[in-house]
């Protein structure tokens, strides 16, 4: 089962890859490398849906005590964390030669920031402490406050850099792109997503194997 | 007649990751019953008392303490138990008359200043009411612990070592009142080292080894060098 | 109603035990002065850049003093050996988090005072005509603070490298309450309407509401054992 996604996932990559590169248009003033946007926009909707799967996975943990909720959680943050690094280093990438600087506290790249630190606080949290089941309670409550804040953080962020500035520069606003484009963007949503599922299914295994082995 | 159990634990494994400090114990007490808990150090006596106090969950089995499941309903078992383990509970900068008070008062009881005043009367605290529990021994520390007891009535109580520490007359006063406490019902689990006078106030002795308890019988008839000679006859085979 | 009495027994002792020690009152006091040196130091002597960035620094001071004070919720509970006794009484467990929650509010608001009293005096500042609406945003904000700060603070106490893992969790949670409580402060300084800043108060107000809600509904988690 687990392999089996595997394949999809290169393949429908592959597919994506070729999309991004082919059969989208290429940008008028950014030139090629405004193509990173395949990746970085597709890497942001995918972390956020897994941290959404944080949070209903700890809600399931806190009433149910079900391991398996547990570890789907703790994967979840993981592979989540993974694909918000990609996206804040593709929206450096994107930057540098777009705007002249590694950063800018454009209102998405900040979102994503605050993102990132309050997951890998999750997975800190996880690793200092040793009792497996203490564990699981203590960031079961904190992925249910973290993905609380998620839209606290979004609006917050969001009029703080845009009600006294002009609104970003970064394209795809969610308005009037051509179907191409949108295609192009949806195609590699699935490969991430895809490998989203091959990464969190394996991490879910080996956390499993790891608690029958008594670690 | 013959009331349930107020401790009746089945099958009971509580494991820390692969190490199973306790596999397959099985214990009752009845009420008005005391049972002495006896083991090596480390052979799970205090891990037993902490899970029976719904203060750890059990990774197998079923803990049933004053009727209800400690695993599923730890809230309900609470206002039966009482703990007098190796922690204090106390506050130091408190006086004891103001411990007793927000003790009592976060269990939820309503207590009369005249009622406080009467628990630490009943374990001779009264004197000492006003002062700053900094100031206070061990035995004394235990003896207010003693005293929120008085007021919540719970119907289990669970020591962990309860005598080490305290002087002869202390031993005696804790002694009367742990009889007294059994003469009104209350079930007890008392888990100690010693074999000699401390167990005078247990009706049964149980000895726990290798996880479970491998012995269980009335204490009466058997004096303290019986006692040990069934110890280290268990604890050999056993462990 | 037991509860609100349970809560209060939280608060009676917190509140009383540091008016007998005086440790954390003293400590961040002191603390807060020492914030103001270090800002003079950081961002030099010009006066007008000072008075710039005064909503940020008053902020900063407050949530550091915050991170302070917040971290050490539990600490008697730990040092007194109670936090069992704290898991044994029965009863609902977010009787305690409110009460604990109040005293923190309590004691935060007190120390967060100094430090505006002190910044008025050193930085030669007039606050008097935006006291009301500085009141307003402190309260919002320190609550804000408070509440998630004693989660997170019963989250910590019994882990490894508490002191670290505790400002690690609060700072990117508390982004939004900085946000909010830095652009209120701003607009009520220079005069503005409260009215202005009506979407800020607005998801202070949330933000406080949410995380109030969620303690009360996760703090029993925390309590277990």
């Amino acid at each position: 089962m687990t392999r089996v996604l595997g394949w999809l996932a290169a393949l429908a990559l592959l597919a994506g890859l070729g999309m991004a590169f082919a059969v989208a248009p290429r940008e008028a003033t950014q030139g090629t490398v405004q193509r990173i946007m395949y990746v970085h926009v597709p890497s942001v909707w995918v972390a956020y849906c897994a941290f959404v799967v944080v949070f209903v996975a700890s809600i399931a943990y806190l009433a149910t005590r079900a391991e398996a909720a547990d570890r789907l959680a703790h994967a979840s943050a993981e592979v989540g964390v993974l694909f918000t690094g990609l996206t804040i280093a593709t929206g450096s990438i994107w930057g540098k030669p777009t705007w002249g600087t590694w950063w800018t506290w454009d209102a998405r790249l900040t979102s994503v920031a605050v993102l990132f630190v309050m997951y890998v606080g999750y997975l800190l949290l996880r690793g200092m402490i040793d009792e497996g089941e203490r564990a699981a309670r203590y960031a079961a409550v904190l992925g249910v406050v973290a993905a609380l804040n998620i839209p606290l953080v979004h609006f917050s962020v969001l009029w703080w850099r845009t009600l006294h500035q002009p609104p970003s520069l970064m394209k795809p606003g969610p308005s009037s792109m051509p179907p191409v484009i949108v295609r192009a963007l949806l195609v590699n949503f699935a490969a991430f997503a895809l490998l989203y599922l091959y990464f969190v299914a394996k991490r879910v295994r080996l956390l499993r194997l790891e608690a029958e082995a008594g670690a | 007649m013959t009331a349930d159990p107020l401790v009746r634990v089945t099958g009971l494994r509580k494991a820390f990751g692969a190490h199973r400090v306790l596999d397959g114990l099985a214990l009752e007490v009845r009420a008005g019953e005391a049972v002495a808990l006896l083991g090596a150090n480390g052979a799970g006596k205090t891990t037993l008392l902490k899970i029976l106090a719904t203060l750890m969950r059990p990774t197998r089995g079923t803990v049933l303490v004053a009727g209800h499941d400690c695993a599923r309903e730890p809230e309900r078992v609470r206002p039966h138990v009482g703990l007098i383990g190796h922690g204090s509970h106390v506050y130091e900068d408190l006086t004891a008359l103001e411990n007793l008070k927000f003790w009592t008062a976060l269990a939820g009881l309503r207590a009369a200043p005249a009622e406080l005043a009467g628990a630490l009367a009943a374990v001779e605290l009264d004197r000492l009411a006003g002062e700053r529990v900094r100031t206070f021994s061990a035995g004394m520390k235990r003896r207010l612990s003693l005293a929120r007891f008085v007021l919540a009535r719970p119907r289990v109580l669970l020591l962990d070592e309860p005598f080490a520490g305290l002087d002869q007359r202390a031993k005696k006063w804790l002694e009367e009142h742990l009889e007294a406490f059994k003469a009104r019902g209350g079930a007890m689990v008392m888990a100690t080292h010693s074999f000699g006078r401390e167990l005078a106030v247990a009706d049964r002795i149980a000895i726990l080894s290798g996880g479970a308890i491998v012995l269980d019988t009335p204490r009466a008839s058997l004096g303290p060098d019986a006692i040990a000679r069934l110890y280290r006859l268990h604890t050999e085979e056993g462990a | 109603m037991i509860f609100a009495r349970r809560a209060w027994s939280v608060v009676w002792k917190d509140l009383l035990v540091e008016r007998r020690s005086k440790e954390t009152l003293n400590a961040l006091a002191f603390f807060s002065l020492l914030l103001l040196f270090v800002f003079q130091f950081a961002l030099g002597p010009d006066r007008e850049r000072l008075a710039a960035a005064l909503p940020g620094l008053l902020w900063l001071g407050f949530v550091l003093a915050g991170l302070l004070g917040l971290g050490r919720t539990f600490v008697l509970e730990r040092e007194n050996d109670c936090w069992e006794g704290l898991i044994l009484a029965p009863g609902d467990k977010s009787a305690i988090y409110v009460g604990k929650l109040a005293a923190n509010v309590t004691l935060m608001l007190v120390v967060e005072g100094l430090i505006l009293l002190l910044f008025a005096v050193f930085f030669n500042v007039d606050l008097a005509p935006a006291l009301t609406g500085l009141a307003l945003v402190m309260i919002l904000g320190t609550v804000g603070l408070a509440a998630v700060g004693t989660l997170f603070a019963a989250m910590t106490a019994q882990v490894r490298a508490r002191e670290l893992l505790f400002p690690v969790l609060l700072l990117p949670v508390q982004v939004p309450v900085l946000l909010g409580t830095v652009k209120a402060t701003e607009a009520v300084l220079l005069g503005e309407p409260l009215g202005a800043v009506g979407h800020w108060l607005g998801l202070l107000a949330a933000a406080d509401v949410i995380y109030i809600v969620t303690g009360l509904l996760t703090f029993d988690f925390l309590l277990e054992s």
